[in-house]
C-alpha cells in the first residue's frame, strides 16, 4: 500500500506497509541515509525529522502517521534559510566528532529555533536534553546554536 | 582502545624514528605471539632503504588534481576522533600544501595504510598521531621534494634554486602550480632523506582547526558503516542467544516468513559458541519484525548464567585472597610494615560491567563471491578482521577487502578479537548462498541488541589496605584488583598478559606517586564477553587511585595539589604531570580563591596513553545530585597538533565519564542475561548534565602523543573528590552513590 506525503516540499510515495516506521521508510524505500538510527524507540534523537513543523522522531512514528503531511528531513535543510544557518553554525563551531547523532541534533535545533528565534540556556537544555551525543559535543551544540539564533533574528 | 599501546611497550622501543621503525618491523617478525598472524603482520624486508616502504609512498596517501584539489588519505579508521584531519594536516605542512584545497578519504586494506610501527591496519590506543606523526611529515616532505624535482627537470633549473609552498613551486622567474606538476613528480624517485621543517616554522599544524567532513557531518551527508547501499542487497538482523554462548534450540520459522519482506529465516553460528538465527529482508523493518516473531527458544545447558549481584560477593571473596603478583618491579614492595602503622585505610571499589554505546549500532555489509569477499564497516582492526574472514570462507586473507567507513563512534567496540560482528555478518552471507540466495547483506544490530549481546568493560573489584605513619606518610600500599583478563585466550595474551597478569587491567595503578605498593591480580573466569572500553585499565585504576591519594592528603592535613605534586617527585619523569596539573589548578584559580558559594573543588592528574590530563573542578550536592560548577583541564599530549580536537577529545571523553558516575549507567546481568536494554534503562550524560569545561593545553614540541582517550580517566575521581568533601562520605563505587 502506498502513502503519499510531502518530503522536503515534494511530493513523495511509498510503496511499504503502513506500520513501517518513517525512519526505515526514508532509509530503506528512498535511500535518504541522512536520517540516523540510534535506538528505535524514541530515546536518542538520532532520527528526528519534522513532521507539520514539529521535530519528531521518526523511528516510532509510522508511516501511515505521514499520509498528507509535510515531512522535513536533514537532507531539506541545506536550502531552509534557519537549517542553512544551524548547519553553518555547527560547522563554524566544529561540532561534530564522530557526527552520527548531528542530524538529529540538527533536526532540533532548527525546530527550536523556528519556534524560538532567541532561546536562553534554559529554554536550550530543554530542547536538546532529548538528543544524545556519545561523543560529549553539548558544549560546542549550546554555542553554535547561540550563534546561528544571532543569524536568523 | 589499547592495541599498539602494549605493543610498543613490549617491544622496547628505541627512540630515534627510522631505527625505532626498523627494530619494531624486526621484533614483530622474530616473535610467537604474531607468529600466530603472519598475514596480518607485514613481513620484514631485509635493509629495503628509506622511503622505499609501502607506508612511505606518497602515491599511495597524496594525489593532486589538475586544479589543484589534494586528496590525503588517512591509514586509519575515523569514529570522531579526528584523526582524518589531523594527519592531513601533518602531510599538508610539509608539503607546503594549500589547506583550502585539501580533501580527506581513508585508505585501504593495502599494505601501505599499516600503522608504520606494528605492520598492522589498526585503530587504538590513542595512537593514531602518535605512530603517524612523522610518518606524515615525510610523506609530504617527499612529496614536496619531488614536485620540486619536477619543476627543476621542467625549467633545467637546479632544484635548490626552486621553493614550493602554498601549492605553487617557484624559482629563477618560473612558477607552476603542485596540480600541474603531479603527475611528473610521482615519477619521480623517491628520495631516501628529507628535510623536515623545524616545527617553529609550522603554519598549520598547531593551529585549531576544523574537521574537514565538518559541513559533511552536519547536513547528514557523511556516509557510515551503517548507510551502505548495494545493488540487490538484503537487510538482516539476528537473533543472539539470551545468554552468551547459548545455541538455539527450536524456533518458529513460519511466524518470521508470514511479515512481508521477509526472504530467509538462517540459523548460523555466533560469537563465543553460540548459535542464533538470522532473518534476511529486504529491508531493516520486515527483518526485526520477523526476528521478533521467532519465538525462539535456547539451550543453555552448561553455559554459565551469570548473576551480576552474585558475582559481587565472589569477587569480593576472592580481594581477601592472595592473587598473582603484578609483574613491575615497582608493584611488588615489601608491605609488612602495614601492621604496625599509626593510621590505616582500608577501601573496597565497585566497577560495573559497561556497554559501549557508540551511537550508531553495528552494522557490517557483506559482499561474498566465490572468489572474493567484500566488506563495508567501520572496523578498528581490519588486517586481523580479513584474516579471521579468510579462514571462516576458505580465502586467504587478501582476497577478503574491508572497506573502512566512518565510524558512528567506538570507543573500543569496533576492535574484538574475534572480529564477533564481522564474522557473524560474513555467517549470513555464507547461509544466504548455501540457501541459494546469494546477495550483498547488510547485518544491522538494534540498539537492544547492541547492548545485550557483548562487548563490556570489565565488571571490577578493587580492594586497598594503606598504612600511613603518625605524619601521613604512605608507608605501606597492599592492593588487590579482581577482574576478568580481556586478553586471555585471545591472540594479544602473549604482548599483555605477563606472569598471568592482564596489563589492561593494572595499567595506571600507582605512577606518578612513589608509594610503597604490593599489587596483586585475580583473573576470574566469567561468561561475560569483555573488552578494551575508552581508556580500558585506567576507567578504573584512576579512580582508585585519585579519590585515595585525595583521602590521604586530608589525613596527612595537606593540600590535595601540593600533596600530589609533592609525591611525584622532582624528577623530569613527572614533568608533564606537574605542568598539567599545575595548569589547570592554576587556571581555575586554585589556591588564591574560595570556591562558589555550596561548591568544593575536586582534583585529580592521570596519565595514560602517554598523555597526562588534570581536571581542577568545582562541584556541590544538591538534592542528591551533583552540581558541577567550572570545569578546567589541563592538558600535556607534547606538541599538539590540532588544539580543536584535542579540545573536542577532552569534552567526550569527560562527557563518557560523567555517564559513568550518574545513576543507571551500569550493565547488571541476571539469570545469564543483560538486564539492560537501551537508552531507557542504560545511562548516557545528556545536555543538560554536562558542565562547561575550558580546556588548557601546556605548550610543547616533543613528538606528539594521542587524546582518544586521556581525557576520561581523571575526570570521575575529581567529581567524586568534590562530592567527598560536600557530603563528608567519599565515593567508593561507579556510579555514584549520593542519596
Amino acid at each position: 500500500m502506498a502513502t503519499a506525503f510531502s518530503l522536503n516540499g515534494k511530493p513523495v510515495s511509498i510503496d511499504a506497509d503502513p506500520s513501517t516506521p518513517l525512519l526505515w521508510a526514508l532509509r530503506d524505500h528512498l535511500g535518504m541515509t541522512g536520517t540516523k538510527f540510534g535506538c528505535g524507540a524514541a530515546l536518542c534523537g538520532a532520527c528526528t525529522v519534522h513532521l507539520k513543523g514539529a521535530a519528531v522522531r521518526s523511528c516510532i512514528t509510522p508511516l501511515s502517521a505521514v499520509a498528507g503531511a509535510d515531512v522535513r528531513t536533514i537532507e531539506g535543510q541545506s536550502t531552509d534559510p534557519v537549517g542553512r544557518a544551524v548547519i553553518d553554525a555547527w560547522v563554524k563551531n566544529d561540532v561534530a566528532q564522530c557526527g552520527y547523532c548531528q542530524s538529529g541534533q540538527v533536526m532540533t535545533a532548527v525546530a527550536l529555533l523556528k519556534k524560538n528565534k532567541r532561546p536562553n540556556d534554559a529554554q536550550i537544555d530543554a530542547a536538546m536534553t532529548g538528543n544524545i551525543c556519545r561523543c560529549g559535543t553539548y558544549q560546542r551544540i549550546r554555542a553554535a546554536i547561540h550563534d546561528a539564533s544571532k543569524a536568523v533574528a | 582502545m589499547i592495541i599498539d599501546q602494549y605493543l610498543e611497550r613490549s617491544l622496547t622501543v628505541a627512540p630515534q624514528p627510522i631505527s625505532r621503525r626498523r627494530f619494531v618491523t624486526m621484533s614483530i617478525g622474530g616473535s610467537v605471539g604474531l607468529a600466530l598472524l603472519p598475514s596480518v603482520f607485514a613481513q620484514p624486508k631485509a635493509d629495503v632503504p628509506p622511503g622505499q616502504k609501502p607506508t612511505e609512498a606518497p602515491s599511495a596517501f597524496v594525489t593532486i588534481a589538475r586544479d589543484g584539489t589534494t586528496t590525503v588519505l588517512c591509514n586509519r579508521l575515523d569514529m570522531g576522533q579526528g584523526i582524518e584531519t589531523a594527519l592531513a594536516m601533518v602531510l599538508s605542512e610539509e608539503l607546503g600544501a594549500d589547506w583550502s584545497k585539501v580533501k580527506t578519504g581513508f585508505g585501504s586494506a593495502a599494505p601501505n595504510y599499516v600503522d608504520p610501527l606494528m605492520g598492522v591496519h589498526v585503530t587504538g590506543g590513542s595512537g593514531s598521531v602518535k605512530n603517524s606523526y612523522t610518518q606524515y611529515r615525510e610523506l609530504g616532505a617527499r612529496t614536496r621534494a619531488m614536485l620540486i624535482g619536477a619543476a627543476a627537470k621542467r625549467w633545467n633549473v637546479p632544484a635548490s634554486s626552486l621553493a614550493a609552498q602554498n601549492g605553487v613551486v617557484r624559482g629563477g622567474g618560473h612558477s607552476a602550480t603542485y596540480g600541474e606538476l603531479f603527475d611528473a613528480a610521482m615519477k619521480e624517485p623517491i628520495p631516501e632523506k628529507v628535510a623536515l621543517k623545524d616545527p617553529k616554522d609550522f603554519k598549520l599544524v598547531g593551529k585549531p582547526t576544523g574537521l574537514k567532513p565538518s559541513r559533511a557531518k552536519s547536513s547528514g551527508q557523511q556516509m557510515y558503516g551503517m548507510d551502505v547501499q548495494l545493488p540487490n542487497q538484503r537487510v538482516a538482523v539476528i537473533a543472539h542467544p539470551p545468554v552468551f554462548g547459548a545455541r538455539v534450540k527450536s524456533f518458529d520459522a513460519a511466524a518470521a516468513q508470514k511479515v512481508t519482506g521477509v526472504t530467509a529465516v538462517l540459523p548460523i553460528n555466533v560469537d563465543r559458541g553460540g548459535r542464533g538465527v538470522a532473518v534476511v529482508a529486504n529491508g531493516y523493518w520486515p527483518a526485526k519484525t520477523g526476528r521478533d516473531a521467532l519465538k525462539a527458544e535456547w539451550d543453555t545447558e552448561g553455559v554459565e548464567k551469570v548473576d551480576t549481584t552474585a558475582l559481587l560477593t565472589r569477587y569480593r571473596e576472592l580481594a581477601r585472597t592472595p592473587g598473582l603478583l603484578a609483574p613491575d618491579p615497582q608493584l611488588r614492595a615489601d608491605v609488612s610494615g602495614l601492621g604496625q602503622a599509626a593510621q590505616r585505610i582500608e577501601a573496597e571499589f565497585v566497577f560495573p560491567y559497561l556497554n559501549h554505546a557508540q551511537m550508531e549500532p553495528l552494522a557490517c555489509t557483506v559482499d561474498l563471491k566465490d572468489d572474493r569477499c567484500d566488506i563495508y564497516t567501520a572496523s578498528q582492526t581490519p588486517g586481523v578482521d580479513a584474516m579471521l574472514i579468510g579462514q571462516l570462507i576458505g580465502l586467504p586473507a587478501e582476497r577478503v577487502h574491508i572497506h573502512v567507513l566512518m565510524g558512528g563512534g567506538g570507543f573500543g567496540r569496533r576492535a574484538t578479537p574475534t572480529s564477533d560482528y564481522l564474522i557473524e555478518s560474513v555467517a549470513v552471507a555464507k547461509a544466504m548462498a548455501a540457501a541459494g540466495q546469494r546477495a550483498p547483506v547488510k547485518v544491522i544490530w538494534s540498539r537492544e541488541d547492541d547492548m545485550k549481546a557483548g562487548y563490556y568493560r570489565p565488571f571490577t573489584l578493587h580492594r586497598a589496605e594503606i598504612g600511613l605513619d603518625a605524619s601521613g606518610r604512605i608507608v605501606a600500599w597492599d592492593h588487590r584488583i579482581v577482574s576478568q583478563s580481556i586478553q586471555a585466550g585471545t591472540f594479544f595474551e602473549s604482548f599483555l598478559v605477563k606472569d598471568g597478569v592482564d596489563a589492561t587491567t593494572t595499567e595506571g595503578m600507582r605512577d606518578p606517586y612513589d608509594v610503597p605498593m604490593r599489587l596483586q591480580v585475580h583473573h576470574p573466569k566469567v561468561n561475560v564477553p569483555v573488552l578494551w572500553w575508552r581508556s580500558v585499565g585506567s576507567t578504573h585504576t584512576a579512580f582508585v587511585m585519585e579519590t585515595l591519594i585525595d583521602e590521604i592528603a586530608d589525613a596527612a592535613k595537606q593540600d590535595p595539589v601540593a600533596y600530589r605534586l609533592k609525591l611525584m617527585g622532582s624528577g623530569p619523569e613527572h614533568a608533564r604531570h606537574r605542568a598539567a596539573l599545575q595548569l589547570a589548578a592554576d587556571k581555575a584559580g586554585y589556591g588564591k580563591r574560595q570556591p562558589a558559594a555550596g561548591m568544593h573543588w575536586g582534583v585529580a592528574v592521570h596519565e595514560s596513553f602517554e598523555s597526562v590530563v588534570a581536571y581542577v573542578l568545582e562541584a556541590g550536592v544538591n538534592d542528591g545530585k551533583p552540581v558541577i560548577g567550572a570545569v578546567h583541564a589541563g592538558v600535556h599530549c607534547n606538541l599538539c597538533v590540532n588544539p580543536r580536537t584535542v579540545e573536542a577529545q577532552v569534552f567526550g571523553a569527560a562527557a563518557m565519564a560523567l555517564s559513568t558516575t550518574l545513576p543507571g549507567s551500569a550493565i547488571t546481568l541476571k539469570d545469564g542475561v543483560v538486564e539492560q536494554s537501551n537508552f531507557g534503562d542504560y545511562t548516557v550524560a545528556r545536555f543538560n548534565e554536562m558542565p562547561k569545561i575550558a580546556v588548557h593545553i601546556v605548550p610543547s614540541g616533543d613528538p606528539p602523543k594521542g587524546m582518544g582517550e586521556p581525557g576520561l580517566p581523571p575526570f570521575a575521581p575529581a567529581l567524586a573528590n568534590a562530592m567527598r568533601r560536600a557530603t563528608g562520605k567519599p565515593q567508593r563505587q561507579l556510579p555514584f552513590v549520593l542519596a
